[in-house]
């Protein structure tokens, strides 16, 4: 293992494939724990899903979760939004699994790059926008111009509210990939922090174990941002996707 | 030392070369398998997955409200029957009641009318009893007369020696 706490977020090509204009079928460590962290969700889904009428505890867990973002869609959203329950959950279920298999030794966090953020923000911002024009037509963009206010307010209030809607993406890709790159970087600068004591002499060695009881912190630490942050993902997602039912807000 | 000055060169590399992730070159890779495996995930979870998760929960809610649904309707049916049960043996008691009061009246009317028909026939025997009575009473006195003049005219032959006729007996003894 280098010394280098960026070393991790190396993208290393596994195998060359061919480039279709801007489509690149290079396959990387990335391309593989995506691989990994979506075979994940199928299986412990898949194994969930047994479909009986009294659930033991494998089918409890994967109804709970079920549930869990049903709830919350029909609790920020609104029932009407039931139709993108899919897709908040793939959401939801895609960047947990991601930010989980990530946290495995010598694994690749895939949501730990902006690219796979980006990605993820603009194309939910995106169906926001087609679906909320789908759904009232050109009304849909009264979002920007909330009712009952002073005439003398429009000129202000419509940029403010074309600014914050278009930041949605921005903070939704930078608050992911942030949180996952920082929490890795300090996991492995306090690693190498042990290693470079332990290498140094007998005393320091000793200290060590300061590092070591902060590098177990921030595992338990970084388990609960993996899980906090595709929450915080997928509830914004819905949150956003109530422009698409409430123009009147 | 020697650890240190190659941690601090190899972040110093690091610092150089910039993040991984603003490597752009990186980026159509990394967003063509995100297309790919979210894609196909959101398809499987889709299509298979999440209807097979979902479908027996809403299941068992019907299941449940089905089964409330059948707890109330029985419950309206058993407070139904109570009712029949109370107004049935109602009934049933108001008729017991009326059988009792025209039975009563029946064997009362039943014994009066044969304590009459007894109290007649005693007074028949009674009157009829009066006058055999009577007549045997007058058959004995008639007897006395005979024997008072039988033994007047014993007593007058044993005094007299000489019987008397029964005319001057008569006159004797009714005068």
């Amino acid at each position: 293992m280098a010394n280098n706490p960026m070393e991790q977020f190396k993208i290393k090509e596994i195998f060359d494939g061919p480039q279709i204009g801007p489509i690149d079928l290079s396959f990387t460590n990335s391309s593989l724990w995506m691989v990994i962290g979506s075979l994940a969700v199928i299986i412990f889904l898949g194994l969930s899903a047994r479909g009986k009428l009294i659930p033991g505890r494998l089918q409890s867990m994967g109804e709970m979760s079920y549930e869990f973002i049903a709830d919350m869609l029909r609790d920020t959203t609104g029932p009407e939004a039931a139709k993108w329950f899919p897709y908040v959950f793939t959401l939801f279920f895609f960047i947990l699994f991601a930010n989980l298999v990530g946290m495995n030794p010598y694994a690749f966090t895939t949501t730990s790059h902006i690219a796979v953020t980006a990605a993820l923000a603009v194309f939910t911002i995106l169906l926001v926008i087609i679906a909320g024009i789908w759904k009232n037509g050109l009304k849909w963009f009264k979002i920007f111009a909330p009712s009952g206010l002073p005439l003398i307010m429009y000129p202000i209030i419509i940029p403010i509210e074309i600014i914050s809607f278009l930041s949605r993406p921005v903070t939704l890709a930078v608050r992911l990939f942030a949180n996952m790159t920082a929490g890795h970087v300090m996991l492995k600068l306090f690693a190498i922090f042990i290693a470079y004591l332990v290498g140094k002499d007998a005393l320091s060695a000793g200290m060590a174990i300061v590092p070591i009881m902060g590098t177990a912190a921030i595992v338990a630490l970084e388990f609960l941002v993996a899980a906090l942050q595709a929450f915080v993902f997928a509830i914004l997602t819905c949150v956003y996707l109530n422009d698409v039912y409430h123009v009147d807000h | 030392m020697a650890a240190e000055s190659t941690v601090s060169k190899e972040v110093e590399a690091a610092a150089a070369e910039g993040l991984p992730q603003f490597d752009v070159s990186t980026f159509a890779s990394q967003i063509t398998w995100l297309v790919i495996t979210f894609g196909l995930l959101y398809l499987i979870l889709w299509r298979f997955i999440l209807p097979k998760l979902g479908n027996p929960i809403a299941e068992r809610q019907h299941r449940i409200a089905d089964d409330l649904d059948t707890a109330s309707r029985m419950q309206r049916e058993a407070e139904e029957a109570e009712r029949t049960y109370e107004r049935v043996l109602a009934d049933a008691k108001a008729k017991a009641h009326n059988v009792a009061e025209s039975t009563r009246t029946s064997i009362n009317a039943e014994i009066e009318a044969e304590i009459e028909a007894a109290d007649a026939e005693a007074m028949v025997q009674a009157e009829k009893s009066e006058a055999h009575i009577s007549k045997i009473r007058k058959a004995a006195l008639s007897n006395i007369d005979t024997i008072a003049t039988d033994v007047a005219s014993d007593i007058v032959k044993k005094f007299t020696g000489k019987a008397p006729t029964a005319a001057q007996l008569k006159k004797i003894l009714n005068g």
